[in-house]
């Protein structure tokens, strides 16, 4: 088991550092950069002032000489500094952080905490209208765009209660801080949401179908017992697989739901950055995503030991 | 006898302290102190350092920082050399032989962070401008506005004057641009874009990328009961549904100048019905830049083809639903203060009324070119991606096919659009141009010139140049009109840079903003915002 903790965070490292020079040289193929946006944007192109714009932020230099230079900084905890700003990009990364970690786990929290539910219940009672129902719901998570759904909403608010939920950094009341996060969770995790329900069900169908199942009734044992206790314990890991894979693409749904809930996430935030050909922080904010996404399915991984004992990672 | 007369005067007293006060009233009933005015921004603006960008989005959020040496008047809508005001001059007065310009500056005005200003702050900002101080801006894109300046010189702490090469009245009117705000000589470039310090009627407190940019009241204002809001708070709002969600649910007291589409304010209208709303020209043309140094449009019986197949009315009512306008180079009338009569511009081959007579003529230029039914021209039409670059560029294409062109839709990014113009690595160009000063100075030279940076076509005509410098020295007003209709009437028949139209957009505030004025003929110089106030 250590052997193999070990080879994979090894592999983890592999993965990051080429992950980092996927993103470094990527960036640097995309024509243009931050000094055209500039002069573009203020339509006009005096080439002395470019060429020492680019001297000043350093890029013209080599690509591989930017490369060291800047894991050079990573290394030492210096993530540079952002070519809009002119601050430190950490300084300008890590409030962003909880924004965007809270909406994710809200996200996914609401993810895990409808689907897995309401894809046991549409497997137990399958074939019914309720099962009919739940899979429309689902149908219709999966098919709704999480920016239409989220325009759907503040356009709901607006004309129900004649106010919307914007960001506010510093929420005065409870209620305010719960719209503020839970609301625009929803709306990316509803996706989600609909995906674990399909595969809750799917796989709590197939499990249902089992021997032992069949052998627990027998044995007089109660439904909720049967589909808690016996089914959903072994139906639960594709879904733990799913939810993880989910984590990773979830950043994807918070871009679109930050920019409509005008949340100042990391997600919008890279955007914006790359938009800017803001280097610096498109390659930070690439690698903190591609971490979080290495670590979620290491974790997962691990996970599937401790849910299923039948599982065991052998050195 | 005596009492009639003291009757009398006590009744003329009355009348008069009555219209005293029915003329007082609304002064005495409006500006309300207090309250900070929350305003969407379009996008989040590169930097804070006015000089250094070509944006309204910067003069928006930081232009109440600021203080000019004259400014356009606030409260008047359209700006003019007669609205000029003093600002941080207090006078101004040109010499005999109109080439020095010296201001008397106010006294006693301290910057933000309590520093006085002087005559060497005025200096510094014009040295700077004109690349002559050893402090560089990143970027300076506007140098080209001094070309004309010859040296900026101090006489004490609170004088300053402008030594010209040759006269040049409009340089007042590019002081007077939002554009144009006097830096402190203490604070680097670099400091300045990111916490700069004016002498403004609001405070910079903090910009926070792509969330919030926020401004308090400066206590210390120079101008006595100035401002009346105690700050000014920007949320940045990128995406436009959600910002005007905002608005109609009164989360914002204002929307972003100048940036409501028409569609987009019938639904304000509809949702806020009390909100007030303006919808006005910002002296932005959309217009055609045609690459006339290689074929096929070296050309000019092709180019001016082009311009004959024009159909802008069609333009505007597709796009605006009748809400643009149709002129040359300089901003039409009655907003715009320099536009050719109606006579004369519908003399201009393209502009005249019947778009079924110019196109049988275009035709006949095309075919006398070489092309007919049966050999169509191939050509790119090359835009920036942005939808108000797009929308029309697909319009421009739907109407040349009438004269044989067959165009197909460029894209270009925008970080690829400016370089690829300046590399002339086009045939034909959608282009937007907005001008901050309604002045043909700082029309003609900066987009027509040869030679200029900004003359994305490369026009050059050396007799026009001389109309330039002619009108350009010209001190009597009238005159001077007649030689830039002259001037907007060639570049028209030369094809330099077809206008296709001007166009006009939306802003909205809530019933209790007052004193917002919306400017009609520039979206880059009305936003010091010491004259709004909260009625509530």
């Amino acid at each position: 088991m250590f052997a193999y903790i070990v080879r994979r965070l090894v592999l983890m490292l592999v993965t990051l550092f080429g992950i980092s020079v996927i993103i470094f040289v990527l960036l640097r193929i995309v024509p243009g950069n931050i000094v055209d946006i500039l002069f573009a944007a203020a339509g006009y192109v005096d080439p002395a002032d470019k060429a020492h714009l680019e001297h000043d932020l350093g890029l013209d230099q080599s690509i591989v000489m930017q490369y060291l230079h800047w894991i050079g900084g990573l290394a030492r905890g210096d993530l540079g500094y952002s070519y809009v700003s002119e601050k430190p990009a950490l300084d300008e990364i890590l409030p962003r952080i909880p924004i965007t970690a809270r909406l994710a786990g809200l996200a996914l929290m609401f993810s895990a905490s409808i689907g897995i539910p309401l894809g046991v219940i549409s497997a137990v009672h399958q074939g019914t209208r309720l099962d009919y129902a739940l899979r429309v719901v689902s149908l219709s998570g999966l098919s709704l765009p999480s920016f239409w759904l989220g325009l759907l909403i503040l356009m709901a608010s607006v004309s129900l209660f004649g106010t919307m939920p914007i960001f506010n950094p510093h929420p005065k009341t409870w209620s305010e801080a719960i719209a503020i996060y839970c609301v625009p969770a929803m709306a990316v995790g509803f996706r989600s949401a609909a995906l674990t329900m399909r595969i809750t069900r799917s796989s709590m169908l197939e499990i249902l179908r089992q021997d032992y199942i069949r052998t627990a009734r027998a044995k007089g044992a109660s439904e909720a017992s049967i589909n808690y206790r016996h089914a959903l314990k072994n139906a639960i890991l594709p879904v733990i697989t799913v939810i993880g894979i989910e984590a990773a693409f979830l950043i994807g749904g918070l871009i679109v739901t930050e920019t409509v809930f005008n949340i100042p996430g990391i997600a919008r935030y890279l955007v914006e950055a790359l938009r800017w050909r803001d280097y610096p922080i498109v390659q930070n904010l690439v690698m903190l995503i591609a971490v979080v996404v290495v670590f979620t399915n290491f974790t997962v991984d691990m996970l599937y030991a401790a849910i299923d004992p039948r599982i065991r990672y052998t050195d | 006898m005596l009492r009639e007369g003291i009757m009398r005067s006590v009744r003329t007293l009355v009348a008069a302290m009555l219209s005293l006060l029915a003329a007082l009233g609304p002064a005495l009933a409006a500006e309300k102190q207090g309250g900070i005015l929350r305003l969407y921004h379009r996008d989040s603006p590169g930097s804070a350092s006015i000089h250094e960008g070509a944006t309204y989005s910067m003069n928006v959020p930081f232009m109440p920082v600021f203080n000019n040496l004259v400014i356009y008047n606030q409260t008047i809508a359209q700006n003019s050399m007669d609205d000029i005001v003093p600002d941080l001059a207090d006078s101004w007065a040109w010499s005999s032989d109109n080439k020095t310009l010296t201001f008397k500056l106010h006294q006693g005005v301290i910057w933000h962070d309590g520093k006085p200003f002087t005559s060497a702050d005025v200096k510094c900002t014009f040295d700077m401008l004109m690349g002559k101080s050893p402090q560089k801006f990143r970027q300076n894109p506007r140098k080209s506005w001094y070309d004309q300046v010859n040296e900026v010189t101090t006489n004490g702490d609170f004088e300053a004057s402008f030594h010209l090469k040759r006269p040049q009245p409009a340089l007042l009117a590019l002081l007077a641009s939002g554009y144009t705000p006097v830096y402190p000589c203490h604070v680097s470039p670099a400091d300045m874009r990111t916490h700069p310090i004016g002498t403004g009627p609001f405070k910079f407190v903090e910009f926070k990328a792509n969330e919030s940019i926020k401004l308090v009241r400066n206590e210390n204002y120079f101008k006595k009961g100035l401002p009346h809001l105690d700050g000014i708070e920007f949320t940045i709002t990128p995406n436009r549904s959600t910002a005007i969600l905002g608005f109609v649910s009164g989360q914002f007291d204002m929307t972003f100048p100048t940036e409501v589409s028409i569609p987009l304010l019938k639904d304000v209208k509809s949702q806020a019905p009390n909100a007030v709303c303006v919808v006005e020209p910002n002296n932005v043309s959309t217009n055609i830049i045609i690459n006339s140094s290689s074929p096929p449009f070296d050309n000019l019986d092709i180019r001016r083809a082009l311009a004959l197949s024009l159909d802008r009315k069609a333009f505007i009512s597709i796009m605006f639903e009748g809400q643009g306008d149709i002129g040359g180079t300089m901003e039409p009338a009655p907003q715009g203060l320099w536009a050719m009569p109606k006579e004369m511009l519908e003399a201009i081959p393209g502009y005249g009324p019947d778009v079924n007579a110019n196109r049988d003529e275009a035709r006949k230029l095309m075919q006398k070119a070489g092309y007919g039914p049966d050999k169509h021209l191939a050509v790119k039409v090359s835009t920036r991606n942005i939808p108000v670059y797009r929308d029309p560029a697909v319009i421009l294409i739907d109407q040349i096919k009438s004269i044989y062109i067959d165009a197909e839709l460029d894209v270009v990014d925008t970080a690829q659009w400016f370089p690829k113009v300046a590399r002339k690595d086009y045939a034909l160009g959608l282009n937007l141009t907005g001008n901050a000063v309604d002045d043909p100075d700082q029309s003609f030279y900066e987009n027509y010139s040869c030679g200029s940076e900004r003359n994305y076509t490369n026009y050059c005509n050396k007799d026009i140049e001389k109309l330039f410098d002619q009108q350009s020295i010209e001190t009597d007003v009238a005159k001077r009109k007649k030689l830039v209709w002259e001037i907007d009437q060639k570049l028209q028949d030369d094809v330099a840079r077809p206008i296709i139209f001007h166009a006009r957009t939306g802003t909205c505030w809530q019933p209790y903003v007052k004193g917002v004025t919306v400017m009609v003929n520039s979206s880059y110089n009305g936003y010091r915002y010491e004259d709004v106030w909260l009625d509530k």
